[in-house]
């Protein structure tokens, strides 16, 4: 039998059943909620007459509706009141533990759930939300699933599935200074493009993976969905173990013990065969920056903006063109020194501590430029709380940044904090789509280093410049 | 669900590659629109200009192309956001089958949830389809023998993996046949504990 890949191990480990030829039924060992699409499906669940299968392996948090606003309440939004009711009311009513508005674990689905220990090594974790793939960064088998699959999830504790391909990507070198996980991934998606991994689970592997910490493993698997990629997956080690253990939902004592003796079988075999193996030097990336409304428009900092006439394909051509009008950008024109407007430091890609940190190592000592709005919204209250310890909300709000309350904020815009339409903004989430960030807004994505530079220079600007 | 088994209808060509969920869907419809009136919303980016109007040049609004079922799209269909509504604003746009060379892999899954079909066929051949779709031209889709027909005779045959070709053209419930497995998933959950007990909290 040929060796079995990461991947393959965890998948093997859940299979209940075949319900049809190709068709695997597999066990959820975690199904979190969240208020956009949680009560939704806890509502079709209960019209049915059925229960929650398993309440205790289910998990629910407002993130994507709720205010940012210092201060908030549930009404604070107008709009979110109902949806954060209707998942607390629901949640109590079936016996979901729920980390409310204010609770001091609520934060971005995908910030808390490892940052509880919640997320494991090997387990099947899945969320009505496509940034799901985020948990890989532990070892966890997760992905996202729609509204009819979260009410599957939630009736059966199962889920159906097909087997994906296998796909590997070695980032290989030692990362440059100034060079962060999410240059790393942004520069994988403009080379294989934002379909390069469709159908495939990706498993991102290498020196450079080995060598980082698990909050950068957590923003390169948060981007492979903009791979094409519902799965991204980095193998659990010592890192791993170290960041879990003592969490709060983590195993304790011998019942640890047995987990990471479980968990160190888990890496793949050496003979393991992936369906494609790519390899990135490392050494050569330099922070990137997006130009266009799709992920795989990117470009190093210090590039111009492409030229649509040099790409063959007519129908790209006109896609690359349509995302220069959208963006207000020419062919040729450099990156650096284009005008910004807002910059948002947050999202389930880049608002964990290190993030904040890398911000705010940028931001120290100056000041956001005259007439941009800059945002910190930490990924979850314990982020927030951590940051706060080490006076990292007085480094910003001395700079002129604002620092606001857990949860997705600018990243979606649900919660009707708009980027205003017309408005350049660089930041650390993962998806620049056309009115992503608000109608008309346009988006640059970047890391938070770079979007603290940004923000400081008020324009697109080499965040190298500004380290010493 | 809704059940698919074939369709006579036209098709209409979008290969621009890409196309994401949010662009099928904006936020701002879907938090606000109730789900059986998404449909003139649906690609609002794309289909309206900045001042609401419609955007002539949008296939969907050209004459011979209003009221395409079929959509003859580029790369990535799909991809983006988990979100379900795209899928549903799709199909109170009319749309019930998206043929692309691929698609976002979770939007797939979603389509076979709401009774849509996507074909995945190579690049090549979903541009030839997408030339024969001349304005006012009819396709026909057809899932029992996995044909699409062109208005000039032509016959491709596609692929569809046998369950969701399955779960389409009967309408399956997914959810009441899982829940005929419980004895197998609680068989299941027992072993678990003894093998992961750490999951079983
Ligand atoms: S932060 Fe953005 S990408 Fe992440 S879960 Fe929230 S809305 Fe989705």
């Amino acid at each position: 039998m040929p060796g079995r890949t990461l991947f393959d191990k965890v998948w093997d480990e859940h299979v209940v059943g075949e319900p049809a030829p190709g068709v695997s039924l597999l066990y959820v060992d975690r199904h979190l909620l969240h208020d956009l699409s949680g009560a939704r499906g806890l509502r079709e669940v209960q019209e049915r007459g059925l229960g929650v299968r398993n309440p205790a392996l289910t998990f629910a948090t407002p993130d994507h509706t709720v205010s940012s606003a210092p201060g908030r309440n549930d009404d604070t939004t107008p709009r979110s009141g109902q949806f954060v009711r209707d998942l607390r009311g629901m949640c109590r009513a079936l016996g979901i533990t729920l980390f409310d508005i204010n609770d001091p674990a609520q934060g971005i689905v995908h910030v808390i759930g490892p940052e509880l220990g919640l997320t494991l090594p090997g387990v099947l974790l899945v969320c009505g939300d496509s940034h799901t793939c985020t948990h890989g960064g532990l070892g966890a088998l997760a992905f996202g699933i729609g509204s009819t699959e979260v009410a599957h999830v939630i009736a059966t504790q199962t889920i159906r599935q097909k087997k994906p391909k296998r796909m590997r990507v070695n980032f290989e070198g030692a990362m440059a200074p100034g060079v962060a996980a999410k240059d790393l991934i942004l520069h994988l998606i403009g080379r294989i493009g934002a379909a390069g991994g469709n159908g495939h689970a990706v498993e991102y592997a290498g020196a450079a993976i080995r060598r980082m910490p698990v909050e950068g493993r957590m923003t390169v698997c948060n981007l492979s969905i903009e791979l094409g990629a519902k799965i991204g997956m980095v193998a659990p080690d010592d890192e791993t173990y170290q960041y879990l253990a003592g969490r709060d939902f983590a195993p304790k004592g011998e019942l640890w013990d047995a987990a990471v003796k479980h968990w160190r079988d888990l890496p793949g075999d050496a003979d393991a065969r992936f369906d494609k193996d790519i390899t990135i030097d490392v050494n050569a990336i330099r922070p990137q920056v997006t130009w266009g409304t799709s992920p795989e428009h990117v470009v190093a900092v210090d590039e111009r903006v492409p030229d649509p006439g040099t790409v063959s394909d007519p129908d790209r051509r006109k896609g690359m063109e349509a995302a220069l009008d959208y963006m207000d950008l020419k062919p040729g024109q450099p990156m650096e020194g284009l005008k910004v407007d807002w910059v948002f430091i947050g999202s389930c890609t880049n608002s964990r501590l290190s993030d904040l940190r890398a911000a705010a190592a940028i931001a120290e000592g100056r000041k956001v430029a005259e007439g941009v709005h800059a945002w910190i919204v930490p990924g979850s209250q314990a982020v927030k709380r951590a940051a706060e310890a080490e006076g990292l909300h007085q480094v910003f709000r001395a700079a002129g940044f604002e620092w606001r309350e857990p949860g997705c904020s600018m990243c979606v815009a649900a919660n009707m904090e708009f980027v205003p339409p017309g408005m350049r903004s660089v930041s650390t989430s993962n998806r620049n789509f056309v009115g992503r960030q608000g109608p008309g807004a346009r988006t640059h994505l970047a890391s938070p280093a770079m979007a603290a530079a940004a923000a400081i220079a008020g324009s697109i600007t080499d965040l190298r410049k500004l380290q010493g | 669900m809704e059940k698919f088994e074939s369709l006579i209808a036209l098709a209409a060509p979008l290969l621009r590659p890409n196309i994401d969920t949010d662009t099928i869907i904006p936020m701002e419809l879907l938090l606000t629109v109730e789900r059986k009136n998404l449909g003139p919303h649906a690609l609002t980016p794309l289909r309206y200009a900045k001042d609401g109007t419609e955007n002539p040049d949008f296939v969907l609004n050209r004459p011979g192309y209003r009221g395409a079922r079929i959509l003859i799209a580029g790369v990535n269909f799909g991809c983006g956001s988990s979100r379900e509504p795209a899928v549903w604003a799709l199909w109170a746009a009319g749309i019930r089958c998206v043929i692309a060379p691929s698609f976002g892999d979770i939007f797939f899954n979603n389509c076979f949830k709401n009774g849509m079909l996507p074909i995945v066929l190579p690049q090549s051949t979903v541009e030839d389809l997408a030339a024969a779709a001349l304005p006012g031209s009819t396709f026909r889709v057809d899932l029992s023998t996995c044909v699409i027909t062109t208005p000039a005779g032509r016959r491709v045959q596609f692929e569809v993996d046998p369950a969701n070709r399955e779960a389409l053209l009967t309408g399956l419930d997914e959810i009441g046949m899982t829940l005929q497995q419980d004895a197998t998933i609680a068989a299941f959950e027992r072993n678990d504990r003894q093998r992961r007990p750490w999951i079983h909290l």
